[in-house]
């Protein structure tokens, strides 16, 4: 019940790493969640493009500070537990 | 190191500053005498403090005319003299201030992009009429008519002109009543600690985070065209607080049940209300046929939004009304 700021945190940092890891190629075509093929011009993306988009753009842009992210919370909780 | 009062400086070898002003004839004549220091120095100086005594020393140190057979003139007394009629010290002090007002002006660029004080400030436009008539309206929506907001000229519309427009000023306040009633209900069943108002206001903070990203995502995903803003969005979910406060001080006032009784009527009132209120805000796109497929996306994230507030409202009274 008592959540704090650094769970929030902590929480916000797992379920990045978990958008991050899904592979494009080996995961998301296979279930059919490839980036979409069919993109008409000024028609309107459906919920599942902006999904797709969603986690393409978050993996392009966190995978690298999460690296730094996550060596730095490894660390942190390797000396404070 | 007083000089003697009869003492006569030698015509100097080195070049003289020319003389720019009346000040300058001041500064020589000052220069000349050096008879009663501390007299001078009650005439012209405001104690400047330390940095500008130095600063004064130093400045005429560089541009005192040496035509005291090199003898340093004991200039630590006089700093305010030094520091009005230097020349130099005056374009740096103007220097000075135009890079203070380059500075604040960049931090307030900066600044800007992140927090929007400027608009910021608009949610804070209250007054007391504002907040009772919204106070009513949480207490009894059923009453209001029109939930449309009058936006003026693009614009963000003041809440004081505005009885639909959203604001933070109840919010917050009911957030930190919150808090305290909180504390108070926890001292009555002998469970307060002082650390407790901390982990509970950030419990609150942390679940108001959260609804702000839930509801900022969906936004997104579900492809709604919106007016709400982030603000917007916070000072709904911050509408709760409200109810949550008075239910907490009836419950604690009477009885249990009186809790429960007045939690499920704010359950009700704030899930109308939100409802009224995010319909009008969160428009479908207008298409030919009428009745595109935004409508309905957008009836059901109001629908989320109203419903979980309710549940929220629970959640986080619950723990502290219940043992």
């Amino acid at each position: 019940m008592a959540f704090g700021l650094y769970s929030l945190l902590e929480a916000t940092i797992l379920c990045l790493n978990a958008v991050c890891i899904l592979h494009e190629e080996r995961f998301l075509a296979k279930v059919g969640w490839a980036v979409d093929q069919h993109r008409g011009f000024g028609e309107e993306p459906g919920v599942k493009s902006q999904i797709l988009n969603l986690i393409r753009s978050i993996r392009t842009v966190m995978r690298f500070p999460l690296i730094g992210v996550n060596i730095a919370t490894i660390i942190f909780k390797l000396l404070f537990g | 190191m007083d000089i003697p009062p009869d003492y006569i400086p030698e015509k100097s070898s080195q070049k003289r500053r020319p003389k720019a002003a009346k000040g300058q004839q001041h500064q020589q004549n000052f220069y000349n005498d050096f008879d009663m220091p501390n007299q001078q120095s009650q005439q012209f100086a405001p104690n400047f403090g330390q940095q500008d005594m130095f600063y004064g020393g130093q400045g005429s140190q560089v541009f005192s005319p040496a035509g005291y057979g090199g003898q340093m003139p004991n200039f630590q007394q006089f700093p305010g003299q030094q520091l009005l009629s230097d020349p130099v010290t005056n374009m740096a002090m103007q220097y000075g201030q135009v890079l203070a007002g380059q500075g604040k002006d960049l931090v307030n660029q900066n600044i800007q992009q992140y927090v929007a004080s400027s608009k910021l400030k608009n949610y804070f436009a209250v007054d007391t009429i504002y907040v009772g008539k919204k106070l009513g309206i949480l207490l009894f929506p059923f009453t209001h008519t029109d939930w449309s907001v009058h936006h003026s000229q693009d614009e963000p519309v003041a809440p004081r002109y505005e009885i639909n427009a959203p604001d933070l000023y109840i919010p917050m306040m009911a957030f930190v009543t919150y808090l305290l009633v909180a504390g108070m209900v926890l001292g009555t069943q002998g469970r307060f600690t002082p650390e407790q108002l901390g982990v509970q206001a950030s419990s609150a903070l942390v679940w108001l985070i959260v609804e702000l990203l839930a509801f900022s995502l969906s936004l997104y995903i579900l492809n709604l065209t919106t007016s709400l803003r982030y603000l917007d969005i916070i000072s709904y979910c911050g509408y709760k607080f409200v109810g949550m406060t008075i239910s907490l001080l009836a419950g604690v006032a009477m009885s249990t049940s009186v809790y429960y009784g007045v939690l499920a009527w704010f359950c009700i009132t704030l899930a109308f209300f939100l409802i009224r209120t995010m319909k009008v805000q969160v428009t479908p796109q207008q298409r030919e046929d009428g009745y595109s497929k935004g409508a309905k996306r957008s009836l059901y994230f109001v629908l989320a939004v109203s419903l979980a507030q309710p549940l929220l409202m629970w959640w986080l009274t619950s723990y502290i009304m219940l043992s």
